[in-house]
């Protein structure tokens, strides 16, 4: 879908709308505020954190990827360079006794990516497209081995560690519980979030939107794009580095693993599964990644080809990642035609449910055959031995039946869409 | 008075091929130029020359007396020129109307400015809400411009030319595949938006250059063979030979 990225704010907005723009970003606040309260055990805190740094460092990739156009593979290397120099910083600070708190830190990370990118973003965004692509994964291998080899600077294999506790307190906090680190991390995930939301509706960032679209026509316009994508290089940086500067508090540790090829890939995958066309996409896809990362890995062992099935899923089906798949919508519930569709929804739901069923029975026998009836499938409290011949029965009779099923029902989906669809374009709320 | 654009002995060459060679124009200031002369002459590539698009392999183009050849192309146009294309060339997915503020935000001095909400800046909102008005696609303004109609995208072409308020505006066959009707209203827009400044024109239909232009040039394979008002232009031999001529027929 072809639709206008971060386009609904113009001149002149009614009260109405300035009111529910507010009102979106307290409601996200509030939420940061009352979470940990309502979920309080220790798990969930060190969730909560680990998401809230994977959305600043997935909205920092999508002013590369959504809002320029930039498709970078070596992103990470700003977020663990942050960390590297959160880490360092906070050690100084300790060892020097400079009355700089805790709080302060990512600033520091946030720097330290920002210079990485100031020294290396003017060669890199000389080009956009594969050029910059592919320098960017040999500047993410560059760093990464690097930091093995530089152990000075970067520990080697065992990394920097560091003692949060061990700097000033600033308000009594110590940052020692995991509530008080979260409502550091929360903190900053507000700031950089407003931040970098301004930034996309600043001349810069809308010059951005238009080199990502048309790097030859901004040239016709007095822009020099390259200006513009070093410009976005080196906010992504910076924000990046504010991400890496929470993981370094967070975990008091900073090591290769930060700034490596896997750490890129994570954040260019939650970016596309969340939408890269709107601003708030890239919060949903680092959530649910991060989440899917720490639920998967503790039920299954091959959780890394489920990340594969559905990142080529999103790609092939829903470009516009789950914030394109939402505000496709929007239109429908405007016209109020949106009440058509859902019928098919929920009768698609079931056969999509078991072919989905059947392609994890599938994937998890073969994964778990040599163990036989030691390791059994566990789906839906229903445990499969992957050494029986009924269970690949049923795995085949799910995928197969499943499919054939399934894919009447998103017959019937595409049907009532289009009828859904006509009606919000009679009415003038789709183009 | 210093010509608008004065190009002297340009050439172009691509490898052995000679595109353009000892290419001369000069275009007054204020005046509405056509550059006509059958496919394959050389019309896109001379736009490409002027608007720093390409550079030449000698020679030299002036812009209100200062040498712009050799220049990128956003510098020539932070000098004052600005053009169009051929194909439609917007940015799709924004919208016409940040296609156009786009356009005027450098003219406005906003340049890379990344401290100013861009929503906040009224005189580049007037200026955009006054080009839109123009370009009559006010009614349209929150539509992503790759969702336009061609003509719509065509006149939102021109939209983005002009916003920059460009002394020098270069259309390149702003009309092509138009109906009549559609060719009309679009001669009539670029009538009025040009008005008081200079405008280098390429085109086919020749009612349009005919109806609109005060000087013509005529460029066949890489040369200029004539340059004149319009009946110096009907009237002369060698355009009836070589272009005129085969209309003719």
């Amino acid at each position: 879908m072809t639709a206008a990225t971060t386009s609904a704010s113009n001149a002149a907005k009614p009260a109405g709308e300035n009111l529910r723009f507010y009102g979106v970003w307290l409601t996200g606040v509030i939420m940061l505020i009352v979470l940990p309260l309502v979920f309080s055990s220790g798990g969930s805190l060190t969730s909560f954190s680990l998401i809230g740094i994977a959305i600043v460092f997935a909205l920092s990739y999508n002013i590369l990827l959504g809002q320029t156009g930039l498709l970078s593979f070596g992103h990470a290397v700003h977020y663990g360079l942050g960390g590297f120099a959160a880490c360092h910083m906070m050690n100084a600070v300790v060892s020097h006794g400079w009355p700089i708190p805790l709080p302060f830190i990512p600033l520091v990370g946030g720097l330290g990516g920002l210079v990485f990118a100031m020294i290396i973003g003017w060669v890199m965004t000389k080009r956009a497209g594969t050029v910059f692509a592919m320098i960017s994964l040999g500047i993410g291998e560059l760093v990464a081995s690097s930091s093995l080899i530089l152990r000075s600077v970067f520990g080697g294999e065992a990394g920097i560690t560091t003692d949060r506790t061990a700097l000033p307190r600033m308000f009594g906090w110590t940052f020692g519980p995991q509530l008080q680190v979260y409502y550091l991390i929360a903190f900053w995930l507000v700031i950089s979030t407003v931040a970098m939301y301004a930034l996309t509706r600043t001349p810069l960032g809308r010059i951005s939107n238009a080199v990502r679209d048309n790097p030859e026509r901004v040239q016709f316009i007095g822009y020099d794009p390259h200006v513009v994508r070093y410009f976005a290089y080196c906010f992504a940086g910076f924000f990046a580095g504010i991400a890496g500067g929470l993981a370094a508090i967070s975990f008091e540790i900073a090591n290769s693993a930060y700034l490596g090829a896997i750490q890129s890939g994570l954040v260019l995958f939650a970016t596309f599964i969340g939408g890269t066309a709107y601003f708030f996409g890239p919060i949903l896809g680092a959530i649910l990644v991060t989440y899917l990362q720490l639920g998967l890995t503790d039920v299954t062992s091959v959780w890394q080809l489920y990340f594969g099935i559905i990142f080529i899923g999103i790609v092939m089906f829903s470009p516009g990642g789950i914030a394109g798949l939402l505000m496709m919508h929007r239109p429908l519930v405007r016209a109020g035609s949106l009440w058509s569709v859902i019928p098919s929804y929920l009768v698609a739901i079931v056969p999509t449910v078991a072919l989905a069923c059947g392609v994890i029975l599938t994937i998890e026998t073969i994964a778990r055959y040599p163990d036989g009836e030691r390791n059994p499938v566990n789906l839906f409290g229903v445990a499969f031995n992957p050494g029986s011949p009924a269970t690949w029965i049923a795995a085949a009779v799910l995928v197969i039946g499943g499919f054939f099923v399934a894919r009447l029902t998103w017959m019937r989906i595409a049907d009532a869409w289009d009828r859904a669809a006509t009606v919000a374009r009679d009415r003038g709320h789709l183009i | 008075m210093t010509a608008a654009i004065e190009v002297r002995a340009v050439e172009k060459r691509f490898g052995n091929v000679g595109i353009i060679h000892d290419l001369n124009l000069s275009v007054a200031q204020g005046e509405r130029h056509a550059i006509i002369g059958p496919n394959g002459a050389g019309k896109s590539t001379t736009f490409n020359l002027i608007s720093g698009h390409i550079e030449p392999t000698s020679g030299e183009v002036r812009l209100n007396g200062q040498v712009i050849s050799g220049l990128r192309p956003f510098e020539i146009n932070r000098r004052g020129l600005s053009r169009s294309f051929q194909v439609t060339n917007v940015f799709a997915r924004m919208t016409v109307w940040e296609n156009v503020r786009c356009a005027v935000l450098w003219a406005t001095g906003h340049r890379y400015a990344f401290w100013k909400n861009v929503d906040h800046l009224p005189e580049v909102r007037e200026r955009t809400a006054r080009i839109l008005e123009d370009i009559h696609l006010t009614h349209r303004r929150d539509v992503p411009a790759g969702l336009l109609t061609y003509a719509e995208q065509r006149e939102l072409e021109i939209g983005i030319t002009i916003a920059s308020g460009a002394t020098v505006v270069m259309l390149d066959e702003p009309t092509a595949g138009m109906s009549h009707a559609e060719t009309e209203r679009a001669v009539s827009l670029i009538r009025r938006l040009t008005e008081g400044r200079t405008l280098v024109i390429v085109e086919h239909d020749m009612s349009v250059v005919f109806g609109l232009a005060d000087r013509i040039s005529v460029l066949v394979y890489g040369h200029i063979i004539a340059s004149g008002t319009p009946e110096e232009i009907r009237r002369d031999p060698k355009v009836k030979e070589a272009y005129l001529g085969e209309e003719a027929h």
